[in-house]
């Protein structure tokens, strides 16, 4: 073979390569826990530290559990929407407050609004360690059997709950 | 009405791209002279109108208009207004036309100093420069236009990316995209000499100049890019091996390369098909650059809004360029002879080893940068490649690269031999493992990778020094006249080198020697680092144009001495809420202190960064040196010469082939 085409053809293999990586997405990383069950959890509510509250007593519901904290800037940025989707009654909203100071939380509920029906502390983290949080927000859809059926990586955004999350619900509840 | 103005120039721009793209290649293969004189009226005509588009983007940026999408999207009315003419690029849809506008600036200076040249090298290039053009012209209008209008008009904008709102950012894209897209002219030069045959050193040598510029500007564009990330980041790295970067890299060292090899084809004629293959590398690494960072394909800190049509007409554009250059190359390069021979050991073959290398080196970036996208491609899993693989791969090639930068300037064209090489560099040799050996202990503790180097820097120095004496020595007359004799295009290559060294040393000392402590401050608490104390008194609240910050103020002082205050911001940028740290440096010729605040902790505490960084300035001022080095050489007589005597170098170019 012409030596000189060498380079044609290394080139012709990497734009191949780069075809297929465009149809990719480099920032999704998928959850390990897809598909499997919602790792237990035993913690108190925020509102009422001495009531604990475990993943069991989701039993039975479609539910969201939002990772939040109120040190974190995106969850301002995704809270909006959090607030209308609670409001639509489509899907009961549970948070994880994620290693925040109660007093920090609670303060943080009151000026942007309540949108879950109770959020538990996880005030060392240890429980986000089990469900992989990396950054927060994070969001999980965890159907009736308390199995984890997809995860949110950062703010949901309005297209993110009208293409994936909302039809999700609705046909895990169907 | 601007807006439409600034749109319309972009399509007559693009209509007189293509007739610069056809018409003078075409008649440079036929031989009409009429068509072939098309060339220099196009891409004069070009400028003008990519010029007002341009001159219309940043009017409607400085005037606020946020009528037009692209300006209410990256501007706002608070934005101080050096940043908003520095919006114009700042987002996708200007830094296209930012890279046009450049691309038309080489391509006018290209009709400016091309008087000497051949009418039918003259339409070659030119037109190849247009047929770049007309695909980022068509990319604009058809994908990316900046000048789609938002009816109705936004109240306000966006606001710039905070990060972005900083004078580096001002300077830094014109400086890079001048470097990347200067490549273009050298990449123009070898397909026009492909599409002639006359790979000779006449060719070489026109070449040689442009793709120098070039260079020296894609050296001071990275190294403004990797100072802004080191004082606007707030962690006080300088370089971070991301995607982005890389893409920035690679055409630099393969432009590094490529500047070496035109030398030897243009002294001796050889390497004439490794030189044009690296005048398409160049061009071709850059335009993968801007594919990288346009498409989205790879995930980076320079998070750009992405769209994958985008993607797809960039890899369109790129498949037709850089694949239809590599298929001329494979079509005309085998005609072309090798030139004069050379044995093992001599400069050519010294010069050919560290080509080598640096391509070799800009192989495994291109490997590492592109591998996560590889193996999600095959379906093997999603995984990201960081700093250990590059450092651990990269700093082995080079090593051997700076020892033969130190053998190669005075080894003898054709022949040299290995013990008289020995022997003229044996003090350089001696002196340098001594410094290695000894240095450290002088400015702290020895460890082997600050001894290597440092073994690595003064070889440069001092072999520089060596090549300099010896030169001197075989002339005549005083000292003075001796040194002025000498030519700038020589003194260039020893600045160049220089600079090289000088990066060495900060980044060999930075890495050795840096100190770093998180701290929690309360008002009135000390600590000290690298011999110095800080003293936190406390943040007040500031209020900025466009921002609301917390500023600490820190008193340092050594040995009961105060030397500095310095005042580290945390800012709330209101439009984007976007939190960004400010990080207050105190720069000194030997060390930095680097101070930023993190977090409060508590009412009046705050998580403190406090970094002691000895030499790091030395790694920016190495890249200006290098930077300077092009400059000078460029400036040399011979280029002026050229010029001013262009019926001279005209004969030249008419004589064909290696000279003996």
């Amino acid at each position: 073979m012409n030596r000189h085409l060498i380079p044609l053809a290394i080139f012709v293999v990497l734009v191949l390569f780069l075809a297929v990586g465009l149809r990719l997405n480099p920032r999704e990383i998928p959850s390990p826990l897809i598909n499997k069950p919602a790792p237990a959890f035993e913690l108190p509510q925020l509102h009422q530290p001495d009531h604990k509250v475990s993943v069991a007593d989701m039993r039975g519901k479609v539910w969201l559990l939002n990772v939040w904290a109120s040190w974190c800037v995106s969850c301002r940025q995704e809270h909006p929407l959090l607030v209308e989707l609670s409001n639509s009654g489509a899907v009961p909203i549970y948070g994880l407050n994620y290693k925040d100071q109660r007093t920090d939380a609670l303060g943080w509920l009151q000026e942007f609004g309540n949108p879950y029906v109770m959020s538990i502390s996880d005030l060392e983290g240890h429980i986000g360690i089990d469900y992989g949080v990396y950054g927060v927000p994070e969001t999980f859809v965890i159907d009736k059997e308390g199995i984890i059926r997809y995860k949110q990586i950062g703010p949901i955004t309005p297209e993110a709950l009208s293409n994936k999350i909302l039809p999700l619900v609705r046909q895990l509840n169907g | 009405m601007l807006p439409e103005i600034g749109h319309f120039s972009l399509i007559v721009a693009l209509l007189i791209a293509l007739v610069q793209g056809v018409l003078p290649i075409a008649g440079a293969a036929r031989g009409n002279a009429r068509w072939m004189a098309l060339a220099r009226p196009a891409a004069q005509g070009q400028f003008v109108f990519v010029a007002i588009a341009f001159a219309c983007l940043a009017y409607a940026f400085i005037n606020n208009d946020f009528s037009v999408l692209y300006v209410a999207s990256n501007s706002n009315s608070a934005l101080p207004i050096q940043y908003r003419f520095a919006a114009v690029w700042g987002g996708h849809e200007g830094s296209l036309l930012l890279w046009t506008m450049m691309l038309s600036v080489w391509s006018l200076a290209v009709t400016l100093f091309s008087r000497h040249l051949p009418d039918a090298m003259v339409a070659r290039v030119l037109g190849v420069m247009g047929l770049v053009s007309l695909g980022f012209l068509l990319f604009m209008l058809l994908a990316s236009n900046p000048f789609d209008r938002l009816l109705p008009a936004a109240d306000d904008g966006r606001d710039l990316n905070p990060i972005l709102q900083d004078p580096g950012m001002v300077i830094h894209p014109p400086m890079l995209y001048m470097g990347y897209v200067g490549f273009s002219v050298a990449f123009a030069f070898a397909i026009a000499a492909l599409l002639s045959g006359q790979l000779d050193a006449t060719w070489a040598r026109w070449s040689r100049p442009w793709t120098t510029v070039a260079w020296a500007f894609l050296t001071l564009g990275i190294a403004l890019g990797s100072g802004w990330s080191y004082y606007v980041l707030g962690w006080g790295g300088w370089w971070f091996w991301d995607p982005v970067e890389n893409a920035s890299f690679m055409p630099w060292l393969v432009g590094t390369a490529l500047i070496h090899s035109l030398a030897v084809t243009e002294k001796r004629g050889s390497f004439r098909s490794w030189t044009v293959l690296l005048a398409i590398f160049a061009f071709s690494l850059s335009l993968l650059g801007t594919f990288l960072v346009r498409s989205g394909v790879l995930t980076s800190v320079h998070a750009f809004a992405t769209d994958p049509r985008r993607g797809i007409f960039i890899l369109g554009f790129l498949a037709i360029v850089i694949g239809g250059s590599l298929a001329l190359f494979a079509w005309r390069a085998p005609k072309v002879g090798l030139g004069g021979s050379f044995d093992l050991v001599s400069r050519e073959s010294l010069l050919l080893s560290n080509n080598v290398l640096l391509v070799v080196a800009a192989g495994s970036v291109l490997l590492g940068t592109l591998y996560p996208l590889f193996l999600d491609a095959l379906d093997l899993g999603k995984i990201s490649v960081g700093p250990p693989y590059f450092d651990s791969v990269f700093v082995p090639l080079m090593a051997p690269a700076i020892f033969l930068m130190g053998v190669g300037p005075i080894a003898r064209w054709k022949h040299a031999g290995i013990p008289e090489l020995a022997i003229r560099l044996r003090w350089a040799f001696v002196i340098s493992l001594l410094s290695a050996a000894l240095m450290p202990f002088a400015i702290g503790k020895w460890t082997p990778l600050v001894s290597f180097g440092l073994l690595l820097a003064t070889w440069l120095f001092a072999s520089t020094i060596v090549n300099l004496g010896e030169r001197l020595k075989n002339q005549q007359g005083p000292w003075r006249d001796r040194l002025a004799r000498q030519p700038y295009s020589y003194y260039g290559m020893l600045l160049a080198h220089i600079g090289v060294g000088v990066f060495i040393v900060g980044v060999t000392l930075v890495k050795g020697y840096e100190v770093e402590k998180d701290v929690r401050m309360e008002a009135g608490d000390t600590v000290s680092v690298g011999g110095y104390t800080f003293r936190f008194d406390g943040a007040t609240q500031v209020r900025g144009p466009n921002y609301a910050a917390a500023r600490g103020t820190l008193r340092v002082s050594r040995d009961g001495r105060e030397v500095r205050t310095l005042y580290p911001e945390k800012r709330l940028y209101t439009v984007q809420q976007m939190p960004t740290t400010e990080a207050a440096i105190d720069t000194g010729f030997t060390r930095d202190l680097y101070v930023s605040m993190g977090e409060p902790a508590g009412t009046t505490a705050w998580a403190m960064r406090i970094q002691y960084k000895p030499f790091v300035d030395w790694i920016w001022g190495g890249c200006v040196l290098m930077a300077m080095g092009g400059l000078l050489a460029v400036a040399d007589r011979r280029y002026r010469l050229g010029r001013r005597n262009h019926v001279k170098a005209a004969d030249l170019a008419g004589a064909s082939s290696v000279p003996p």
